[in-house]
């Protein structure tokens, strides 16, 4: 009987401070939906309640239905056979109870049979549900790929598919990477060619598809031969069933439940989603802030399950005579990793939150729902463009934090456990392995450093910084308050000397420390904004700002010294390349 | 075929989550201190009958006999996918025993028309007694099949089924109607679906409706109280939001045979027996170690 909601305190709380009602006046256009479906909410309370109920039983389904599969899940892995991927067991039991649960339309609209909820509480979900099982994670956390169809796609499309979503009876895969082109995905080669009826038809090979043996879904192709780059390629949807190939699942390091897949396409019947040389540029894109909010909710859920292993272990495992958490040693990495855990997860949650903020507006202006009153669009418009801003720089942080954290987290619940930890007896190296993947996939953390680091140089940052500093901190907040506010000119020289520098060279080269100390200060306030609430997380917030007060210093220090050496003096840090 | 199914629900103590002093110094249980939970056996009854519904089609109507507050686990029964949820609730229905009960639960299903199943988990973890379940078929002459496993085989009129007997298994068909007991190990209850959940967390029940007018008005304001009932009782009605209730009445029982005139059980002594023993030997197999064990068996007078 484990609920991995309701035992979670760090979710819980963080469910009960944040205004949850303005994420469900995002999501219900004035609760209109309450006059036609049965399980709608009448009002903001209602919804956020609602939230708390369907998370309660995500908990359980997780805690209970989940987590007791997931080491078979791991062990067993999918195989193919006659051109289809057989699940182990566990894993269809698991996908059935979350399709019959009504958890796969977790945000499509009510119509489809969605659930209509927000990001943030589909992250939660996720992380959730990742908690029992990483791999089950990527295809829960794939809805995604309904929300690209539900936005871009015609009615048709909408009509027929994503019904189908909602029931559970079809899972998709977003089918993007080639051989040649992963995190440059303007590399992607498969064709599209339209016949005179107008049919396209598929050509090509894909690669790293998880999920690739999904019964929808949505390939990446160029329709434009002439054109290289983005602006060549096009979204297009096909069923697995006409005539693709599964020729490969690879076997690799962890979450062993995810198929992933190689995928050959000949002559594949498939449709146009939304318009053409949009594929990439608008539709995948799109696509992103939701994919790394994903990825970074699964990363929390790895690293909440390794760490409960971990604090267990270190309560009960006695050696010189005592429970080896009482050796500082021990208790510091304890520590360490519950506080990583809650400052990656106060920094995920924080970008969900404004993600469902900024697709709210989104959702009006294309719908063109707005006021007659000129000023008050004219707000919205700039709301949005500052949502915009604030999400490009957010979501890479979340992405890249979290999948960080997570590796840290699991590498230390194994230390904790020691070779218990090592040995196949405990859960903790499967979690070591399951976190591997988070650090790449969706991005690389490379990859989300410079989708963040523009934000922080172009001033995101600090406006957020001042933001935070403006508000009111009383009694033992102000003096945390302070040492925050204190550490921000430092950070600024630090942007201030980078911007000096010629080209985006240096930039990149020190990007890391740059969103690090960026992201340090972020949640340094986000941690000391949820300490107005209890004193347990004031105790969380001292600890975590007096620390990252050092490591800001330490990497502002790195980020201005004028330190080139990894460029300049490549060849003899890196060393020859081995020979034969 | 499509069957129509009644599972029977029982609304118990948790016993297996104490907190605080589950025994009152009479011996009684302190019902107060436990939080009451659908039976767990009985949410595998609620599985196997949704199951069977998935695959054959028909109904799952879920009743239960209790007070006001066990329309919670009609409401869990709706969320989970049951069609339709009966509270048989009636003051001169309590303090009945196993038989009385069984009574009462066979003028309820009588009342109901084409069932093809009754389903029952074994038994509650309140009494433990395992006997409502085959009185029940007694009193409606259905043939039983108890502590069922698997349902293997459905024909039109005949279930094929596995019986879980501790040190092994038997296999049974039996026809319709049928009552059948059903054990832990049959299926993992599904979860509450979303939107069922959604929906149906304003279902009510009369008693429960009554209950809230009586405290929104206070007890003499009787009209007042008529005036909410009906109102709140047409507004759920209107959305399938009112739980259907039934009383002895209703369901034409006759009661000589209900309540506390129609239980003989009498509770001779209640003895709290406190477990001790708290670990395990496990003992080689050896001829040497079982003799060594039958030894000490017997100098400890366990057996001999």
């Amino acid at each position: 009987m484990a609920n991995f909601f309701t035992d979670n305190q760090d979710i819980v709380f963080l469910f009960e401070h944040l205004d949850l009602a303005r994420s469900a006046e995002a999501m219900e256009d004035s609760y209109a939906d309450a006059q036609h479906f049965d399980y709608a909410p009448a009002d903001a309370a209602e919804a956020v309640e609602d939230y708390r109920r369907v998370l309660e039983m995500v908990g359980e389904v997780a805690g209970d239905f989940i987590a007791p599969r997931a080491e078979d899940i791991d062990r067993t892995g999918n195989r193919i056979e006659n051109n289809r991927c057989v699940r182990p067991v566990g894993m269809d039991e698991c996908l059935d109870v979350l399709g019959k649960a009504d958890l796969m339309g977790f945000t499509l609209p009510r119509k489809y049979g969605g659930l209509n909820f927000p990001s943030i509480i589909y992250t939660m979900a996720t992380e959730i549900v990742s908690r029992g099982d990483a791999g089950l994670m990527n295809i829960f956390g794939l809805q995604g790929i309904a929300e690209t169809i539900n936005a871009f796609a015609s009615d048709e499309i909408k009509d027929e598919y994503l019904p189908k979503f909602c029931e559970g009876e079809v899972t998709g895969a977003m089918v993007l990477t080639e051989p040649d082109a992963g995190s440059d995905l303007q590399a992607v080669k498969l064709k599209a060619t339209q016949d005179e009826k107008g049919q396209w038809w598929l050509n090509g090979v894909k690669r790293f598809i998880t999920n690739g043996c999904g019964e929808v879904l949505l390939v990446l192709a160029r329709s434009e031969p002439d054109r290289a780059g983005g602006l060549g390629l096009s979204l297009f949807i096909c069923n697995f069933s006409d005539g693709v190939k599964l020729r490969r699942l690879e076997d690799k390091l962890g979450i062993h439940g995810s198929p992933t897949c190689e995928l050959q396409f000949d002559d594949v019947p498939a449709r146009l989603i939304g318009e053409r040389q949009r594929g990439l540029v608008t539709y995948v894109m799109a696509l992103m802030n939701g994919a790394r909010v994903g990825i970074a909710a699964q990363s929390l859920g790895i690293a909440q399950a390794a760490y409960q292993v971990a604090r267990a272990y270190g309560a009960t495992r006695r050696q010189f005579e005592v429970a080896i958490e009482k050796l500082p040693a021990v208790a510091d990495l304890l520590a360490e990793s519950n506080i990583d855990i809650q400052a990656a997860r106060a920094m995920a949650y924080e970008a969900a939150y404004h993600v469902d903020l900024e697709n709210s507006l989104l959702k009006k202006f294309e719908a063109g729902q707005l006021p007659d009153d000129k000023a008050l669009v004219k707000q919205m418009r700039q709301e949005s463009r500052r949502l915009k801003r604030l999400n490009a720089m957010l979501t890479p942080m979340a992405k890249y934090i979290c999948s960080e954290m997570c590796n840290r987290v699991s590498y230390n619940a194994i230390q904790v456990l020691g070779g218990s930890g090592y040995m196949r007896d405990y859960p903790v190296e499967r979690h070591y392995r399951d976190a591997r993947i988070t650090t790449i996939y969706e991005g690389t953390s490379q990859l989300q450093v410079v989708a963040a680091v523009r934000g922080v140089m172009s001033g995101t940052a600090q406006k957020s910084f001042n933001n935070f500093a403006a508000r009111e901190y009383e009694g033992p907040l102000a003096g945390l308050a302070e040492k925050l506010a204190g550490i921000v000119p430092v950070f600024e020289e630090a942007i201030a000397y980078v911007k000096e520098q010629s080209g985006t060279e240096y930039m990149d080269l020190h990007g890391r420390q740059i969103v690090d100390a960026a992201i340090d200060i972020y949640t340094g306030y986000l941690l000391l904004n949820q300490a107005r609430h209890s004193d347990e997380k004031l105790t969380v917030a001292s600890r975590y700002i007096n620390r990252i007060v050092s490591r800001v210093k330490y990497n502002c220090e790195l980020i201005a010294s004028g330190d080139r050496s990894s460029l300049d003096c490549f060849e003899t840090l890196a060393g020859p390349v081995p020979t034969e | 075929m499509a069957f129509n199914s009644v599972v029977l629900a029982k609304q118990v103590p948790d016993t297996k989550n104490i907190t605080g002093q589950a025994m009152l110094d009479d011996g009684t249980v302190n019902r107060a201190a436990l939080p009451a939970i659908f039976n767990p056996e009985d949410l595998n009854a609620l599985e196997s009958a949704l199951a069977l519904r998935d695959r054959c089609g028909g109904t799952v109507t879920v009743m239960t006999m209790g007070p006001p507050s066990a329309c919670e686990i009609l409401r869990n029964s709706l969320c989970r996918g049951a069609d339709r949820g009966i509270l048989l609730t009636d003051r001169r229905a309590a303090a009945s025993d196993t038989l009385a009960t069984s009574y009462i639960l066979s003028c309820a299903v009588r009342k109901l028309s084409d069932v093809h199943l009754v389903f029952c988990g074994r038994q509650a973890i309140d009494g433990d007694t395992a006997q409502v379940g085959p009185q029940l078929a007694e009193k409606l002459n259905f043939p039983q099949v108890t502590y069922v496993e698997e349902i293997l085989d459905v024909s039109d009129s005949t279930l094929r089924l596995r019986r879980n007997l501790g040190d092994g298994y038997e296999l049974v068909e039996a026809p319709t109607p049928l009552l059948i007991t059903v054990v832990d190990t049959a299926n993992t209850p599904r979860p509450p679906a979303a939107r069922r959940m959604l929906k149906y967390k304003r279902a009510r029940g009369k008693a429960e409706l009554s209950k809230e007018a009586t405290e929104k008005f206070g007890k003499g304001a009787t009209a007042d109280i008529e005036k909410y009932m009906a109102q709140r009782c047409e507004q759920l009605s209107a959305k399938g939001l009112l739980i259907e209730q039934w009383d002895l009445d209703d369901i034409e029982a006759d009661l000589t045979w209900c309540g506390r005139s129609g239980s003989p059980t009498k509770v001779h002594r209640i003895q709290s027996v406190v477990l001790t023993g708290n670990e395990h030997k496990q003992i080689e197999p050896t001829p040497q170690a079982i003799s060594q064990m039958v030894h000490e068996l017997i100098e400890d007078h366990t057996i001999g």
